[in-house]
């Protein structure tokens, strides 16, 4: 506790010293060191890298819909690699390859645990800022270079890397394999190395300022869900994406410097290659050590953000606020000894693939715990459709329905049919896709006011929300029967085989979904963009919260509160409570304010409160609160 | 949405005069060219749908549309305010009743799927551990069908039900452990069967104990960027050995001829199996991952460079039985490469027929042995005469069909 508090005064002090010096254009805007600064700078580069990756989509989604037509404006924009106007299979490759792993790392990953873990952790837990704002900013530079790298592979002459987001080697490791795998595989391992130094740098940062920097009175169970679900997320990052940078410099060395870590038997052509004695399946184990937090990675801070967003907009305390906790750390324990499970059919020993089975199956429990708890929080509710909490019901149903899917592909039997189908391709857009995205949303809709001061506009909100989700469940839903079909993923036309023929109607309806659903992003895209000049000023506390980044003032200053930060005398989410004059306690008010809404249970067996409550109980005349504090 | 509307009307329609411009100068000159004579004939407007300034055009217009419709509310909104009544349009109850119509018409539309798109689907498994796969999988798909529908209406009813009216105030409930104990043993029973019911036929698949009045029949598949090569492994029922180093333009497996095993093995075309018989698949890959899979056994398993990888299964179904099961005379067994390999990654297929054993038999007869005359002289052996072999009819069929063998090989 001392040591908390003595870094407070010290932040106070020099605030109130230097207060007064000027910031530059660079030190605000571009090398800012301002957790919210930094924040929005994730968000922003967040969101150019969606609507990039979301472009990707719907060009490859026409090449799916429309494989016998030209479109002529593909050639002029992508030159050779759509001559005639018709998109190349090596490019189409190079498509969902990166289009997959832009929002997998760079939106999902970075733009959300990046964006809001900057800018709630602080906030919320009672802090001036992160534990090292310039590893903070370093992060966001590394990170800022990774997408810059990543995305100038579009502009050499073999083209991006096209071996699939996941990248299994010998086909990555071999220029000769595929076009992509020659400069452009090397941008995806360079950019990828960096992303993970942003992503280690930011993790160590959200820890330490979550484990060292709380306010006085913010214990661990004091802290709103959505401090948990970074928190957790961040140690997941922190322990699994080294794993991924071991991964990527072996096959570094595998494709520059000759070595054969995964790499053997292999012939291209007739031509004999030199490799010996590596496994391509050491890559496949490796990826996957991260590729399977890496998602959890992903949906954590949504949850977290939707838990926060639900409970505010029901009125509600979030139910069962423990067994959330308990839930977000089951989910990240057991998300380190699943990751087989991508891996069944690999020719792994089959002995393998039933121990990740049943790992893979028991993570389900804690994922229906979380869900039946949000439907047990918005019972008997009062809730406020803002566009946040349009977001996040929309997430507990892209959940649910992708949870459920996920049954059928971690059970090992039924994968064996499944694997690399269409089914899967359903499977995690809904579960992850999806359902993170409209958690990244509803926090953005939510925080809004809190970064920029201004609030957005709502119709356009409800519009973006209802296009999108409609347009989301017209994309993914009918996958699943492609895959249920045998229609294997990242094949580039359906013309080739007689019994995919049936299925191109349902592509062509498909990409129209998929281009509505594009269209309806520029609601948020206008809405976001032209709400930060022209919006409506954010008043203190517009959503009537509980939490502490409400306490702030709406003019952002660095250091967070201009005097002492507030103290919390209570959890998170005081709503509704019976007795009390509002519907919602802030954090920040003491119980001794309460005396007519305090229950036995707030005080966690402090007797000498217990007692005042209960003489104040025994007189309950009038609510005489100074004498009490 | 207030005056910045009409700022951003204006920011449209200037943007749309560039893009015009754009489009008319240099990048859609055909467009343009079709436009004009469209314009001289207003009959033709094919091409001009075509274009995409026509759909930029349209996009641009619903924009429009959608502005000047926010407009109308918020000067509805704001009469009604200085008109002192309530607020014209409650949102909450607006996006609540959506909830509740999305939760009608969605469950229709999971209806339709299941009902149209889910008659599209695979027919029955034609693979003894097929039918397993199949049974877990409807079980599978009947609970969490349960699960979607209910949690479903829980949540929009929910949604529905309890949206803010400015009457109520939240039922103030943090918890309740003997529910969440409920929900948190119930789901868990659940998957406890599941994973039961799994493990087992996981096991059953891949730890087969042998029937020895019924062997399996190997065959070695070997995949390669973009094609599929099969190996029968002849009269005496062994695929040989063979080597990656080995490998050259005429001895396109790397088969290894000194050993005996490989004299007699035979090149096929497709793949005919036996009904009833079990097939054990030796899976090896020349170049990077594939993975074979044969969709309507219920069949899968990656082919992967330096590492050999086993797969026993039992077709059931003849491929006539199945065309007529499926009302389809055209209808094929295939397998396929469903591991991303490459830009010929959507083409790598090959045809499968179950036929009968007799029919087996004399199709087996049929097919012409790997080793020609060509890979005899790279193994120093005698071209012409019978090499010492114990199989006397396949060493007649070696030298009858060598002819027929190169024609093959060079397939």
């Amino acid at each position: 506790m001392s040591t908390i508090s003595l870094h407070d005064t010290h932040h106070h002090d020099s605030h109130d010293d230097h207060g007064h010096h000027k910031e530059t254009f660079l030190t605000k805007y571009v090398f800012s060191q301002d957790h919210k600064m930094i924040a929005k700078q994730f968000l922003i580069t967040g969101i150019i890298m969606a609507v990039i990756a979301m472009g990707l989509s719907i060009l490859f989604r026409l090449q799916l819909a429309w494989p016998e037509k030209n479109f002529p404006i593909l050639e002029t924009f992508l030159g050779t690699w759509a001559e005639g106007g018709r998109i190349k299979p090596d490019f189409y490759l190079a498509l969902v390859t990166i289009h997959g792993t832009i929002m997998v790392f760079f939106v999902l990953t970075a733009g959300l645990s990046g964006t809001f873990s900057n800018l709630l952790i602080p906030l919320q837990i009672g802090a001036r800022d992160m534990a090292s704002p310039f590893l903070n900013m370093l992060s966001y530079w590394f990170f800022f270079m990774a997408c810059v790298i990543m995305m100038s592979s579009f502009f050499i002459q073999t083209g991006p890397a096209s071996a699939g987001w996941t990248i299994y080697p010998p086909l990555s490791a071999l220029p000769t394999a595929i076009k992509g795998s020659a400069m452009g595989m090397t941008l995806w391992l360079i950019s990828m190395v960096l992303f993970v130094a942003s992503s280690l740098m930011g993790g160590i940062n959200y820890v330490s300022t979550v484990l060292n920097m709380r306010t006085k009175g913010m214990d661990l169970w004091k802290m709103p869900l959505t401090i948990w679900a970074f928190f957790l997320t961040a140690i997941l990052g922190i322990l699994s994406f080294p794993v991924l940078v071991a991964g990527v410099v072996l096959l570094i060395f595998d494709r520059s410097f000759g070595t054969s870590f995964y790499l053997s038997d292999i012939v291209m052509g007739t031509q004999v290659l030199p490799n010996e004695g590596g496994s391509p399946i050491l890559w496949q184990h490796l990826f996957w050590f991260l590729g399977h937090p890496e998602v959890y990675i992903v949906i954590m801070p949504a949850l977290g953000i939707s838990s926060e967003v639900i409970s505010v907009n029901a009125r509600k305390p979030i139910f069962g606020y423990h067994a959330m906790v308990y839930s977000l750390i089951g989910i990240t324990i057991l998300s380190f000894i699943v990751w087989g499970h991508h891996m069944f059919v690999t020719g792994m020993n089959p002995l393998l693939g039933g121990v990740f089975m049943i790992t893979t199956l028991i993570i389900a429990v804690p994922s229906a715990v979380k869900t039946f708890n949000y439907l047990a929080t918005l019972w008997r509710g009062n809730i406020r459709f803002t566009p946040a909490m349009l977001f996040a019901i929309g997430l507990v149903s892209f959940f649910i329905s992708g949870g459920l899917t996920g049954l059928f592909l971690g059970n090992a039997s039924l994968d064996i049919n499944l694997h690399d189908t269409y089914f899967v391709v359903a499977h995690f857009h809904l579960v992850m896709g999806s359902a993170a995205i409209f958690g990244m949303l509803a926090g953005v809709y939510h925080w809004y006011p809190k970064m920029f001061g201004k609030m957005m506009n709502s119709k356009l909100g409800y519009l973006h929300f209802w296009l999108t989700f409609i347009s989301a469940y017209l994309v993914f839903f009918p996958l699943h029967f492609l895959g249920l079909d045998g229609v294997p993923r990242r094949y580039y036309a359906f013309t080739e085989f007689e019994f995919m023929q049936k299925w191109l109607t349902v592509n062509v309806f498909v990409t129209w979904a998929a281009i509505l659903g594009a269209l309806a992003q520029v609601a948020f895209l206008w809405n976001f963009f032209s709400s930060i000049f022209f919006g409506k000023k954010a008043p203190q506390n517009p959503w009537d919260s509980n939490t502490l980044e409400w306490t702030t003032p709406v003019e952002h200053i660095h250091g967070n509160w201009p005097g002492e930060i507030p103290t919390v005398y209570r959890w998170p989410y005081d709503y509704s409570k019976p007795g009390a004059e509002e519907d919602f306690i802030p954090q920040t008010v003491p119980f001794s304010q309460t005396m007519s809404s305090n229950m036995p249970h707030d005080f966690e067996g402090n007797t000498e409160a217990e007692q005042i409550q209960k003489d104040w109980e025994a007189k309950n005349s009038k609510p005489d609160t100074d004498k009490l504090v | 949405m207030s005056l910045r509307k009409f700022i951003s009307n204006k920011t449209i329609a200037a943007l749309a005069v560039v893009l015009t411009v754009f489009a008319n100068t240099s990048v859609f000159a055909q467009a343009a060219d079709a436009t004009a004579e469209a314009v001289a004939k207003p009959v033709d407007m094919g091409p001009v749908y075509k274009t995409v300034i026509f759909y930029t055009m349209g996009f641009l217009l619903l924009c429009l549309f959608i502005a000047i419709i926010g407009k109308a509310l918020r000067v509805y909104e704001l009469t009604r305010e200085a008109q002192d009544k309530p607020a014209g349009i409650n949102w909450n109850k607006v996006n609540g009743t959506l909830f509740a119509l999305f939760l009608i018409v969605g469950l229709y539309g999971v209806y339709w799927e299941y009902t149209v798109h889910g008659n599209m689907i695979l027919p029955e498994a034609a693979s003894e551990h097929g039918k397993k796969i199949d049974q877990m999988f409807n079980i599978t798909l009947i609970i969490t069908t349960i699960v979607f529908v209910l949690t479903h209406i829980v949540l929009f009813v929910f949604a529905y039900i309890y949206k803010n009216t400015g009457k109520r105030k939240a039922y103030y409930y943090p918890h309740n452990n003997s529910l969440e104990r409920i929900w948190t043993i119930v789901p868990a029973l659940v998957l406890t069967v599941l994973v039961l019911m799994g493990f087992l036929t996981w096991r059953s698949i891949f730890y087969k104990i042998e029937d020895p009045n019924n062997k399996p029949l190997s065959i070695e598949v070997t995949s390669s960027q973009f094609a599929w090569a099969l190996r029968y492994p002849g009269a005496d029922g062994i695929v040989g050995k063979k080597n990656y180093k080995l490998i050259t333009a005429v001895n396109q497996l790397g088969m290894d001829f000194t050993d005996k095993n490989n004299i007699d093995d035979q090149v096929a075309d497709e793949m005919v199996i036996p009904v009833n018989k079990p097939v054990r698949l030796i899976l090896t890959s020349k170049d990077v991952i594939h993975s074979f899979y044969m969709p309507h056994f219920r069949v899968q398993l990656n082919t992967v460079p330096g590492m050999t990888s086993y797969f026993e299964f039992t077709p059931t179904i003849t491929t006539e039985e199945m065309k007529a099961k499926t009302n389809d005379p055209k209808f094929a067994y295939l397998f396929l490469c469903s591991k991303i390999c490459g830009e010929g990654h959507y083409k790598m297929q090959k045809e499968v027929r179950v036929v009968s054993q007799a029919e087996y038999d004399e199709w087996v007869k049929q097919q012409s042995p790997y080793l020609t005359d060509d890979l005899r002289k790279e193994f120093n052996m005698p071209v012409t005469a019978a090499p010492a072999a114990n199989a006397a009819d396949s060493v007649a069929k070696d030298t009858a069909a060598v002819k027929t063998n190169q024609l093959a090989l060079k397939n």
